[in-house]
């Protein structure tokens, strides 16, 4: 059972401190929600742990199957089993869906093996069209380009389809929820859930208690701050839901305090 | 795509068209090498006298300066004239033969007709059946000696030697060129395909290409210009007159795959007559330097062109096209996209002009050029330009230069796609619309390996 450990990380984004000693640990085969108010620091966790350029990491260790992450470039890490579904997907003009997943999957099996061959064409049309049924996609969308023109209901479910393709280990799904209306919404929670098992463990990134509904979540934590700031079980998001944030950070700044 | 959008109109200043004269440059060329004198052949008169005015008119034309606006991003200086020799019977002994996969059929599964245009000599097969359609599709010479009544009615008729040096160096010079005629009404079914080999160093080659659609006649011409990188300068100088017939339809796929020791110099034109159709496929990868003229003369009331382009430089290439797209007939439509990408020290020139006649009403005319930049060394000029002297018209042009998303390229490389293969990605995605264009599975294929290969 792998899991992705977060120790003291601190990371700067132009200069400034965005998250201050943040301490996580996310394990296959549970789903954590991270939930907390704008500029809490959720996003630049998430761009964070899958390597994006513009964060830069002044300490701490990112730990998953044995190493520490943060040297690793984004791909690599792709490849050890981290996923990142973003919040804003970005369209690639002129190249389809099948065509990006064909070399997405065969990037992974040659990671995996350098003598590998790729995924013969019959086969992956096969697997991409079993994860668009899962998904209850039409199969055109394959034709598609990259997220160009997609609504943004489509946009979030390419982003499941793309983790239910390459089936990674722990996924973060940064507010996925946000800007759907009710249906896509449960669309998106139900491919999430179909990924569900021992061997996926999800960060579930949101501002909204509602996604939860779909996603029960079995840990919840709170950030504020750029830090982790409450940990607790399903309940914590009612919690939230009901009584804003206040609450916990008068909480910290007893912390502090004291 | 991060695009910095290029609005600029440059209003091209209308000049004579014919450069100042000044001695001619330092070319080691002279009469004796005009092949219809050499070897005292009694040629047709007509090829001969139509030689020797172009060699007039060579001698008399100055090399192009950098003060001439069509030439103000293309420096020839280092051109080293002096050194081009004509590539004799006993050099071509000792260059490479053009390797076969050259010679695969880009377009459809086979072909009925192939050229090949070598130091050698021309090799001609084309099949029974559109022979006997009485098409004829054959080398320069051939043509001279059988079909002077064709050569006659084509040859000069769209491209003038006086156009520049160049263009009268290769009208004067040329012993290799293509004549493919089809007659009134013919459709040929299966593609022609022509091949100019000019492999060497320190050598010059002439190409003069003839097209004659005949009205109502209908037909698709690859033509590809190649040769291995060498060491040495080599100069190519060609002139392409395309002819399309009241009614006629031409489908044009030209792909210049050149050294990248060569200087490429070219001057293209298609006639289009009334309700005529052109579609204009126009690939170069090659050569050290290009400087191109192409041009649609849309002179038929009806007509509609299409012209597709696609570049990709790497290295210390510099490419340099110059497209014009002449409305002079009411009704005429023209759609020009050309879209290249530039690696390390690179530089792309890209100069268009819709020019709309005073009563050439009703017409709709597009440009588009884009570019990627894919090196912070390279370097791509886009100028398009209106000349519109018409009041009813439809007329769109754009221009634009960009380079890779950074968020599109992480995007990619997240999902675990090197970041080679996620930059190849984003290359091809950025060609999708002009691969679009492309029927040709050969060409796109042609063209993704060139994308493999220039890539860094």
């Amino acid at each position: 059972m792998s899991e992705l450990v977060i120790h003291e990380l601190r990371v700067n984004v132009g200069g400034n401190e965005i998250l201050k000693g943040l301490d996580l640990t996310i394990e296959q085969g549970r789903v954590h929600a991270l939930m907390g108010p704008n500029g809490s620091g959720k996003t630049t966790l998430a761009y964070t742990l899958m390597g994006h350029p513009g964060y830069e990491v002044t300490s701490g260790e990112v730990l998953f199957k044995g190493q520490n992450i943060l040297d690793l470039d984004p791909a690599e890490r792709s490849h050890l089993g981290l996923f990142l579904a973003f919040q804003y997907p970005v369209a690639i003009p002129g190249v389809s869906i099948a065509n990006f997943l064909r070399t997405a999957i065969n990037s992974h099996r040659k990671a995996k093996d350098p003598e590998d061959k790729g995924l013969p064409i019959p086969e992956f049309r096969k697997l991409l069209k079993e994860k668009m049924d899962l998904l209850k996609m039409d199969h055109s969308f394959a034709g598609r380009y990259l997220n160009e023109g997609f609504s943004g209901g489509e946009k979030k479910r390419a982003e499941i389809l793309q983790m239910a393709t390459l089936n990674p280990e722990i996924a973060i799904l940064d507010e996925t929820d946000s800007g759907l209306d009710i249906d896509a919404l449960r669309n998106v929670a139900e491919g999430v859930e179909a990924l569900r098992g021992p061997n996926f463990g999800a960060l579930v990134i949101t501002h909204y208690q509602r996604i939860l509904n779909y996603v029960k979540p079995d840990v919840v934590h709170i950030m504020l701050n750029g830090k982790i700031a409450e940990t607790g079980g399903p309940d914590l998001a009612l919690k939230l839901e009901e009584k804003g944030y206040d609450w916990i950070r008068e909480k910290q700044d007893e912390k502090v305090t004291a | 795509m991060a695009e910095r959008k290029v609005t600029r109109v440059i209003k091209r200043v209308t000049s004579t068209g014919r450069p100042t004269a000044e001695p001619a440059g330092t070319f080691s060329f002279t009469k004796e090498m005009i092949p219809s004198l050499a070897n005292g052949a009694k040629e047709t008169t007509f090829l001969r006298s139509y030689q020797q005015q172009a060699w007039k008119q060579y001698q008399s034309l100055g090399l192009p300066q950098i003060t001439q606006e069509a030439w103000r991003r293309t420096d020839i200086r280092n051109l080293q004239t002096g050194s081009f020799a004509l590539p004799d019977k006993k050099k071509a002994a000792k260059l490479p033969n053009v390797p076969k996969r050259l010679l695969k059929p880009l377009v459809g599964k086979g072909h009925g007709g192939q050229i090949v245009l070598s130091p050698n000599g021309a090799n001609v097969e084309l099949s029974k059946t559109i022979a006997k359609q009485g098409v004829v599709f054959t080398d320069l010479a051939t043509a001279a000696k059988k079909h002077p009544e064709l050569l006659k009615k084509a040859l000069g008729q769209v491209v003038k030697p006086g156009e520049g040096k160049f263009a009268a160096m290769a009208a004067a010079l040329a012993s290799r060129g293509v004549l493919l005629y089809v007659p009134k009404g013919i459709t040929v079914d299966e593609p022609l395909h022509s091949m100019f080999w000019g492999p060497g160093s320190g050598l010059a080659y002439f190409s003069h290409i003839l097209v004659w659609v005949d009205d109502g006649a209908s037909v698709t011409y690859v033509h590809e210009a190649a040769s291995p990188t060498a060491d040495q300068q080599t100069l190519h100088a060609g002139i392409v007159e395309l002819h399309v017939g009241e009614g006629a339809s031409l489908r044009f796929v030209e792909l210049q795959s050149w050294g990248e020791h060569v200087w490429n110099f070219s001057h293209e034109r298609a006639r289009l007559m009334r309700d005529a159709n052109l579609d204009w496929i126009f690939g170069a990868l090659g050569s050290r330097l290009t400087k191109n003229f192409s041009e649609i003369n849309l002179e038929g009331e009806g007509s509609t062109a299409r012209m597709s382009g696609f570049y990709f430089t790497d290295g210390e290439q510099h490419l340099d096209h110059d497209t014009q797209q002449n409305h002079l007939a009411p009704h005429t439509t023209s759609d020009l996209l050309f879209k290249g990408a530039l690696e390390d020290k690179s530089r792309s020139v890209w100069q268009g002009m819709i020019h709309v006649a005073p009563d050439a009403q009703r017409t709709d005319g597009y440009q588009a050029n884009r570019n990627l930049v894919l090196s912070k060394h390279a370097r791509a000029d886009s100028i398009p330009g209106l000349e519109i002297q018409a009041d009813d018209v439809r007329c769109t042009h754009g221009a634009t230069v960009g380079k890779i998303d950074e968020t599109e390229l992480f995007y990619l490389l997240s999902r675990g796609i090197p970041n080679r293969d996620a930059r190849r990605l984003i290359v091809e995605g950025f060609f999708d619309p002009i691969m679009q264009r492309i029927p040709y599975e050969g060409v796109r294929e042609r063209f993704q390996q060139a994308i493999v290969q220039k890539l860094k």
